[in-house]
């Protein structure tokens, strides 16, 4: 069968950002991009699933700006066939990329589509849960374990308070967790064969999609700075100032 | 502050599937401006299905109301906070808990309504759940949260030395994902950006260096405490109060103390 496996281009995980002076946003000029990690342990997920004999081909898909050709090109390196961009230049919501992408399954036609449980940049968690309804799919979001098994598949999902086991009829949508996989590297050979892999160049509107969206970022702020805390020396004055200071015990 | 209750009861909403609830909550939610949920492991799996049924745009983890159709919320791991206005007829959200008092659980009056409606959507079925069974308040909701990093170095060193401090304190514990990768303890108890949000009044972080994603699931706690044996620790930072030492004997020696 066929996986689809959607990829964000990101700011590092690593890095700390920091907020405009103008509170339009974050500065993200010289900023180190990534993928995704999330959408790491999805693209992991997929090549797994391909050595198992259970995937035969896995296309990667990316909405955003041309640079992302970059994280399409890391996930091939990891060992996807094919990659599919669809560039913009504009902000685009989590509906819209949605209405992408069901645009791009309408055409791939996958059996498993996998996606991040969520982007580390607008912390959303949205995307693959909007897809399952557009197309009227199953969806197991926070994936810790995947099963195929024939035309279902079961999922355990990480729930506050533990873990729940769900099956979905194929095609199905799944949004990885942590804990589903551990990403691997990709080899320097497989990067140079992930260039001559093919790279389809596409546009929202061959999806009849109108970027934008009604969610309007009026302002970015920095959040309020804790005030500066005090070392202590020893136990007794932990629980001194804990108990007479704070009075939080 | 509740009006009405509407009643659901049927066997295909046990278990919470997406696929079944969100097209019930579509259904029902073409009458109403706002339709919003906690941002907990349920809320979120079903309500951005219901926005996409609605062809609506969502707003995640409302931190503040500032008016009807404007709210903030934390991006980059709670680095930034954004104020964002919907243009949509219905707003769905999801509301971060720890953001806002609980409403008095008495004192109201509501009637409450039945609804009839039941669709399986027939593409998802429950198989299993495993629940971790715990005597302890729930993390989300404790007053006080003791947690654990790398630093305890084992499963079992996690409840030798944290157990007892959690017992004195009537605390929920917690993890860093780095004690939950490396299987000390298991993953819903994880705090950070992708795990749980906490706010508690104290939250006492043993062992945990601090990082970016961590910070994001616990710096809103009123005071914060830090043991760690590394000066540098970036966690020293957002702490009100940190120690520098060996945890295996300031956490014992705090026990006795308290």
């Amino acid at each position: 069968m066929k996986a689809l496996v959607a990829v964000k281009r990101v700011v590092d995980a690593n890095v700390k950002v920091r907020v405009k002076p103008d509170n339009s946003g974050v500065d993200l000029t010289n900023v180190k991009m990534s993928i995704n990690p999330f959408c790491e342990i999805a693209v992991e997920e997929a090549v797994r699933l391909k050595e198992k004999g259970i995937v035969s081909e896995i296309v990667v898909v990316s909405v955003g700006a041309k640079e992302a050709q970059e994280q399409i090109r890391s996930s091939m390196a990891l060992g996807a066939d094919h990659g599919i961009l669809v560039e913009t230049a504009d902000e685009l919501g989590a509906l819209e990329v949605a209405k992408i992408l069901k645009g791009v399954v309408a055409q791939e036609q996958p059996q498993l589509i996998l996606l991040g449980k969520q982007a580390i940049d607008d912390d959303s968690n949205q995307v693959g849960q909007m897809l399952a309804a557009l197309l009227g799919s199953g969806q197991a979001t926070f994936a810790s374990e995947v099963k195929v098994e024939g035309e279902k598949v079961q999922v355990t999902r990480e729930i506050d308070g533990g873990l729940q086991t769900i099956e979905l009829n194929l095609p199905a949508i799944i949004t990885t967790d942590l804990r589903l996989n551990e990403p691997r590297y990709a080899a320097l050979p497989n990067i140079m064969k992930a260039r001559k892999k093919p790279l389809d160049t596409k546009s929202p509107a061959d999806y009849g999609v109108a970027t934008g969206s009604k969610l309007k970022t009026l302002k970015v702020e920095a959040p309020a700075e804790r005030q500066a805390g005090v070392q202590v020396k020893s136990v007794d004055e932990l629980v001194d100032k804990l108990k007479n200071e704070a009075k939080v015990i | 502050g509740v009006s009405k209750v509407l009643l659901a009861d049927n066997a295909v909403y046990a278990n919470q599937l997406a696929e079944n609830v969100a097209g019930l909550i579509a259904d029902l939610g073409k009458g109403y401006s706002h339709i919003l949920a906690a941002a907990t492991t349920t809320g979120k799996n079903i309500l951005p299905r219901v926005a996409a049924l609605l062809d609506v745009s969502m707003v995640s983890d409302v931190i503040a109301v500032e008016s009807a159709n404007t709210f903030k919320r934390p991006i980059y791991a709670g680095n930034a906070i954004a104020t964002v206005q919907s243009e949509e007829a219905i707003i769905v959200a999801t509301v971060r808990t720890t953001a806002f008092d609980a409403v008095a659980a008495e004192g109201g009056a509501a009637a409450i309504e039945a609804v009839s409606e039941a669709k399986d959507a027939g593409v998802s079925k429950f198989v299993s759940e495993e629940i971790v069974k715990t005597e302890r308040p729930e993390l989300s909701g404790a007053r006080i949260v003791v947690s654990g990093g790398r630093g305890v170095g084992s499963g079992e060193n996690y409840h030798k030395v944290l157990d007892p401090l959690a017992d004195k304190l009537g605390a929920a514990q917690g993890a860093s994902r780095a004690a939950v990768d490396a299987g000390f303890v298991p993953n819903d108890m994880q705090v950070g950006q992708t795990g749980k949000i906490v706010a508690p009044d104290l939250y006492i972080a043993v062992g945990i260096s601090g990082a970016i994603q961590h910070l994001a699931g616990m710096k809103d706690s009123k005071v914060i405490v830090a043991i760690n044996k590394d000066e540098e620790a970036p966690i020293n930072a957002v702490a009100d109060y940190w120690l520098v030492g060996d945890l295996n004997e300031v956490v014992p020696e705090l026990v006795s103390k308290l």
